[in-house]
C-alpha cells in the first residue's frame, strides 16, 4: 500500500552527510533544471498537477507562475517548516531524515522563479531539525550548491534558517512572514497575496517542506509520470502522520486514493487491544472529526472539500469509543483559544466562548440554547475569520455537530449518564 | 468596468474597487468598525462581512475587490447573523455600562448594537478590568472599552510616525497599549489626540476639564473669561448637529455667554500678536545671522515632538509662545491690571481643537505668576459641544453675537491659523509689508494652502528671495527636519502643524474627522478670512494699542517676558 518517493531513502541515509544524498542521485534534478528554461520547469510542474501539501491544496505551478511574472526582481522563497498542527509530524520527519531533498526542492523553485534569497522557517521547538538543516546548508554551501554563481551557472541563491518562539499561528503564511520580518506573528489582510506583496514587501513563494520535497521527483520522472500516481484530482503521494490509539503510530507515505481505513488497519496496525474506533480526526486539531463508518473515505483533496476544510489529510488521529467527545473538543478549543493571534474579532473573542460553551457540555451543564449558540458561533467563526486559524478552529465542533449530533443531545437530555469521562 | 449586483441591484463598478467602495458610491450602507477613511485597511473587525453568492464563506467588504459578475448580498440573513454575532462578541469583552460613558449616544459600537437589534447578549461578559491611563493632562485611555479595531495604532504609526500605541499580547489577552503596557506619560506621546479622534468608542478620549470649568463658572469670586481658537468656529457646529464646514462664530460667542462666561474673547487676537512677535523674530534672525530655518512653535503637539524626538533642533523653534499662551499671559497681566481684578481671580478657559493644548497649559514655563497657570483650563471643541447641550442652549437657533473688546478685535490672518499653511500665510502677509513697505498685491498665498503634506512658496523681502515651507502631520515634519539635519534644507522659515490639515483636523475636533471633512473646514476658514475687513495682523488696531499701552514694540523686554518661552529636551 505504501509508495515511497519522498521517503524512499529513509531510513538508512545519513542526513548529516551530503555525500549520502549525492550517492542516490541527489541534486541531479537541480542540475537538470539548469539545463531547462525556468518557464519549462514550471510547465513540467503544471503537468504534474502538484498541489500544496500545507493544507490549502493550491496548485503549485500557479503560485510559481505568479512569482515568475513579477516585475520586481527581488524575490523570496520561503519554506514553511513551522509544522505546529497537533497530530502532524511528517515535515519534521523529512527534515530530520532527508534535509538535502528539501534544499534541492527549494533550489529548483528558486531557479524557476528567479528568486535569489530563501528562508526556512522552522518551528521553534524543533531543535533537531534546526540542527540538521543548519548542517545541510553548511555542506551544500561547501559543495557549491548554495551561494553565488552556483555551479558556474550565474544563478545565486542564499538560504537562511529562521525560527519563531513557538506560536502556532506562525504556520499561517502571512503571520510567518511577519515573524521573519521581526514582528509579532499576526496575519495580514489578503489580497495582496504573498506572490505579489510578501516578505519585506517583495514577491514571495511559500510552500511547506513536503511540497518542496516533491519537486526533485517531478523533475526526475517528468510531470506526466508524476501525475499518473494518485488520483485525477490529487496526484503523487501523501505523507500521513498516524497517531492516537493505533498499534504502530508513525509517518507513512501512500499514493493519493488510499482509503483511510486501510491506513489505520494495515499501516497503523489497528487499535491497541482491538478497541472499537469511536472517532477519527483528520489533518490535525483544525480538521474534521468523522465517525467510524466514514473511514472508507479515500485520501484525496477533493473529498475533503466536503468538510469545507481544506486542511487535507496529513494526519489521522484515531480515538476509541471510550473517549468523551467533549473532553476532546474542549482540549482542541482551548488550544485555539491560546493560539489565536488576536487580530480579528471572531477568532480573538469567539474561541473563548467556544471553550466556555464546550465546558458546559463537558460538565453536563449544557442546555439546548447552548447548543444553538455553539452552532451559530462556530458557523460565524468559520465564515468570517481573517485567516485559516480562525476559520478552521471550529471545524472539529462543526463536524461533530454534523456526524455526532446525537451525542450533544444525549448530554443535554441525560446529563447524569454523561458526566465527566 | 465590472458589472456586479448588490442586493439584486445591477451596478457598474470601477476597476479595482472594493465591495465597500462600490456600496458607498451607490448609497448602500455597510457597517464598519476598524475601517476608517484615509487609513490603511486592516480588515480586523469583520463587521463589514457580505455574502457573495456561490461562496461558502462571507467576504469582508472593506478588502474584497469586486469582480465581473459578482452577486453580492449585504443584507441577507446570513450577513445579519454574522454581524450580530461579531457585535455580541465585541460587547462580551467591553465595559457595557453605556450610561456611564462619555460617548453614550455617540458611539459606533452602541449604534451598531442598536441597528442590529441586540437586546440581550448570548455570550457572557468576560471583561478583565484594566487600570485607566490618565497620568497626563491631555488623554485618557480606558482599556475596558477598547474593541481592538486598531485605528489609533494606524493613525499614530502611519500618519504621525510616532508609534506609541501597538497591540500587546495575543488571543483574548490582546490589548492596545503603549510599549510594555506602560502609561502614555512614560512614552514619547505628543498628546496630538489623533487616536482619540478616530476611536469608534470612548476608549481614548481627551481628559475632560468640563467639571473644573463648570465649577469655576459658578464660583462668584472668579472672573471667568474664555478664548476660542481659530479652528473651533468652523467645527463646533458638527458636534451640535450641523454640517461640516458650517461657520458658527457668532452662535458660539452667544452660546458661551449663555453658558455663563463673563467675557468671551478670541484667540485670533493673540494669533495676530503671535505674527507680530514671530514675524519680527524671523526678521531679526535673518538680519543678525540667527538660526535658520526658523520653525513655528504654536502647535503644542509639534513642540512636544521636537523636544522628545528632535532635541538637537530646538534652537530652530521660534521662541514666541502660542496664541493660547500669549492670551493667558496677557489675561493675567495687562487685562487684570486694566480691569482692576486680582490676577488670581481671573480664570482663563480656552476652547481648543486640540488635546495637546491641555498639556501646554499645564507646562511650568506657562506661568507668569507663580500661584496660577496662565490658562486655567482647556476644553476641546467636543467638550464645548457637550457643555452647550448641557446648558440647554438651542445652538442652531441662537442669534449671533460679537466678541468682547479688546481681545475680540481680530484679523483674517489670525483666523487662518486654524488651517495648515495659515500661520505661514499670515506671517508672509505681515513680513512682506513690513519689510517692503508697500501693500501686497495679492493677499492669498495659494501655494501653501490645502491638504498636500509638504508645501512650499517663495517670498521676496527687500532684495532677497526666501523659500518657505509648510508641513503637517508629524511624519511630514520629520522629513523636513531630516533635510535640515542633512544640511540640504533650502528654507528660511517653516510652519509645522502636528495634525493633518492643521488645527481644523486636530485631536479635539468632532469625532470622525476625515480628510474630506478637513477640506470642508479649511474652505470655511478661508471664507471667514475673506469676509473680514481686516486681513493682516499688523493692521489690527487692538494689537497696535496693546503695544502702545503696554508692550511698547515687538521683541521688547516686556514682550519677551510675557510672550516668549524656551524649550528643553524631554
Amino acid at each position: 500500500m505504501e509508495q515511497k518517493l519522498l521517503t524512499k531513502h529513509i531510513p538508512g541515509m545519513d542526513p548529516m552527510n551530503i555525500q549520502a544524498y549525492l550517492d542516490v542521485e541527489g541534486y541531479q534534478s537541480f542540475f537538470k533544471a539548469f539545463k531547462t528554461q525556468p518557464l519549462d520547469i514550471i510547465g513540467d510542474i503544471e503537468k504534474s498537477k502538484l498541489r500544496g501539501r500545507g493544507g490549502a491544496a493550491f496548485p503549485v505551478h500557479i503560485k510559481m507562475m505568479s512569482m515568475a511574472k513579477q516585475k520586481e526582481t527581488t524575490r523570496y522563497i520561503i519554506c514553511n517548516a513551522d509544522e505546529g498542527e497537533p497530530g502532524n509530524f511528517k515535515d519534521r520527519y523529512l527534515m530530520e531524515n532527508n534535509p538535502h531533498q528539501l534544499l534541492e526542492g527549494m533550489l529548483i523553485a528558486a531557479y524557476a522563479t528567479r528568486a535569489n534569497k530563501g528562508y526556512i522557517y522552522i518551528r521553534g521547538e524543533f531543535d533537531t531539525p534546526i540542527k540538521i538543516m543548519h548542517e545541510a546548508i553548511r555542506q551544500a554551501k561547501a559543495h557549491g550548491l548554495l551561494g553565488t554563481n552556483i555551479q558556474g551557472s550565474g544563478f545565486d541563491f542564499d538560504l537562511e534558517i529562521r525560527s519563531g518562539a513557538g506560536s502556532y499561528v506562525c504556520g499561517e503564511e502571512f503571520a510567518l512572514i511577519e515573524s521573519i520580518e521581526g514582528k509579532s506573528g499576526r496575519t495580514r489582510v489578503k489580497p495582496p497575496f504573498p506572490t505579489d506583496v510578501g516578505l519585506f514587501g517583495k514577491p514571495t513563494l511559500i510552500n511547506n517542506v513536503e511540497t518542496f520535497s516533491n519537486l526533485p521527483w517531478i523533475l526526475a520522472m517528468g510531470g506526466e509520470a508524476f501525475a499518473s500516481i494518485g488520483t485525477e484530482s490529487s496526484t503523487g503521494t501523501k505523507l500521513v502522520s498516524v497517531s492516537g490509539n493505533v498499534k504502530h503510530p508513525g509517518v507513512y507515505e501512500v499514493p493519493f486514493g488510499v482509503p483511510i481505513r486501510d491506513v489505520i488497519d494495515t499501516l497503523g496496525g489497528g487499535t491497541q487491544n482491538a478497541q472499537k474506533i469511536g472517532m477519527v480526526q483528520l489533518s490535525g486539531a483544525s480538521g474534521p472529526i468523522i465517525p467510524e463508518y466514514m473511514l472508507d473515505l479515500t485520501i484525496d483533496f477533493d473529498r475533503f472539500e466536503d468538510f469545507d476544510s481544506k486542511t487535507g489529510a496529513g494526519a489521522i488521529i484515531v480515538m476509541d469509543d471510550q473517549k468523551d467527545m467533549f473532553n476532546i473538543l474542549k482540549r482542541i478549543s482551548d488550544f485555539f483559544e491560546h493560539e489565536s493571534c488576536g487580530k480579528c474579532t471572531p477568532c480573538r473573542e469567539g474561541n473563548v466562548h467556544m471553550s466556555k460553551l464546550l465546558n458546559k457540555f463537558l460538565q453536563s451543564d449544557a442546555t439546548e440554547k447552548d447548543l444553538m449558540n455553539l452552532e451559530s458561533l462556530s458557523r460565524v467563526m468559520h465564515q468570517t475569520s481573517l485567516c485559516g486559524l480562525g476559520q478552521s478552529a471550529p471545524t472539529a465542533v462543526l463536524s461533530t455537530l454534523k456526524y455526532f449530533r446525537d451525542t450533544y443531545f444525549d448530554r443535554i437530555e441525560h446529563p447524569q449518564e454523561g458526566g465527566l469521562a | 468596468m465590472p458589472t456586479i449586483t448588490i442586493n439584486n441591484q445591477k451596478i457598474e463598478a470601477k476597476e479595482g474597487q472594493t465591495i465597500l467602495e462600490v456600496a458607498k458610491d451607490h448609497h448602500i450602507d455597510i457597517p464598519t468598525l476598524c475601517h476608517f477613511p484615509d487609513l490603511d485597511v486592516q480588515s480586523d473587525c469583520r463587521i463589514c462581512m457580505s455574502e457573495i453568492v456561490g461562496q461558502k464563506k462571507l467576504a469582508p467588504s472593506c478588502s474584497t475587490p469586486v469582480k465581473e459578475g459578482m452577486e453580492i448580498k449585504t443584507n441577507s440573513q446570513r450577513v445579519y447573523n454574522a454581524r450580530k454575532t461579531i457585535t455580541e462578541l465585541l460587547l462580551s469583552n467591553h465595559d457595557t455600562n453605556c450610561t456611564a460613558c462619555e460617548r453614550n449616544m455617540n458611539c459606533e459600537l452602541q449604534t451598531l448594537a442598536d441597528t442590529l437589534g441586540i437586546d440581550e447578549n448570548r455570550f457572557e461578559n468576560i471583561l478583565e478590568h484594566e487600570p485607566i491611563d490618565d497620568n497626563n493632562p491631555s488623554i485618557t485611555r480606558n482599556a475596558d472599552r477598547c474593541i481592538k479595531c486598531g485605528r489609533c495604532i494606524e493613525v499614530c504609526k502611519n500618519v504621525q510616525g510616532i508609534h506609541v500605541l501597538d497591540y500587546m499580547n495575543r488571543s483574548h489577552d490582546t490589548k492596545v497599549a503603549p510599549a510594555h503596557g506602560k502609561f502614555l506619560n512614560d512614552q514619547v506621546c505628543t498628546y496630538c489626540g489623533q487616536c482619540a479622534n478616530v476611536c469608534p468608542v470612548a476608549s481614548i478620549t481627551e481628559k475632560s476639564d468640563l467639571e473644573k470649568v463648570t465649577h469655576a463658572i459658578h464660583d462668584e469670586t472668579k472672573h471667568v473669561i474664555v478664548q476660542t481658537a481659530p479652528a473651533t468656529r468652523v467645527s463646533l457646529g458638527e458636534t451640535l448637529g450641523m454640517d461640516s464646514g458650517s461657520i458658527v462664530t457668532g452662535q458660539m460667542v452667544a452660546a458661551l455667554r449663555r453658558v455663563g462666561f463673563d467675557k468671551v474673547f478670541d484667540t485670533d487676537f493673540t494669533a495676530d500678536l503671535t505674527i507680530m512677535e514671530e514675524g519680527h523674530e524671523l526678521l531679526s534672525r535673518v538680519k543678525e545671522g540667527g538660526k535658520l530655518p526658523m520653525i513655528t512653535s504654536c502647535c503644542p503637539g509639534w513642540v512636544n515632538y521636537a523636544e522628545q524626538k528632535n532635541p538637537d533642533m530646538l534652537d530652530h523653534l521660534s521662541t514666541a509662545k502660542s496664541p493660547q499662551q500669549m492670551f493667558g499671559a496677557l489675561a493675567k497681566t495687562y487685562y487684570a491690571e486694566k480691569e482692576h481684578i486680582d490676577p488670581n481671580n481671573v480664570y482663563v478657559v480656552s476652547i481648543m481643537p486640540c488635546t495637546a493644548k491641555k498639556f501646554e497649559a499645564a507646562r511650568e514655563e506657562m506661568q507668569v505668576h507663580k500661584e496660577t497657570a496662565d490658562v486655567d483650563a482647556v476644553l476641546t471643541t467636543r467638550e464645548l459641544g457637550k457643555m452647550i447641550k448641557r446648558a440647554g442652549v438651542n445652538f442652531k437657533n441662537i442669534g449671533e453675537e460679537s466678541y468682547d473688546a479688546p481681545f475680540g478685535i481680530t484679523s483674517g490672518a489670525g483666523a487662518i491659523f486654524g488651517a495648515t499653511g495659515g500661520v505661514m500665510e499670515a506671517a508672509l502677509r505681515t513680513v512682506s509689508e513690513v519689510v517692503n513697505e508697500k501693500p501686497l498685491e495679492k493677499l492669498d498665498f495659494e501655494d501653501i494652502r490645502g491638504m498636500e503634506g509638504i508645501k512650499e512658496a517663495s517670498v521676496t523681502l527687500g532684495e532677497n528671495t526666501f523659500k518657505v515651507a509648510v508641513a503637517h502631520t508629524l511624519s511630514n515634519a520629520q522629513k523636513v527636519l531630516d533635510d535640515i539635519k542633512a544640511g540640504v534644507s533650502p528654507y528660511a522659515f517653516i510652519e509645522v502643524m502636528a495634525c493633518p490639515g492643521g488645527c481644523i483636523g486636530g485631536g479635539g475636533q468632532p469625532y470622525t474627522t476625515t480628510n474630506a471633512k478637513r477640506q470642508e473646514r479649511i474652505d470655511a476658514i478661508y471664507n471667514v478670512d475673506t469676509a473680514m475687513k481686516l486681513r493682516k495682523s499688523h493692521e489690527n488696531p487692538a494689537v497696535n494699542t496693546l503695544y502702545e499701552e503696554y508692550l511698547s514694540e515687538p521683541l521688547s523686554k516686556r514682550a519677551h517676558d510675557l510672550l516668549h518661552t524656551h524649550y528643553k529636551p524631554r
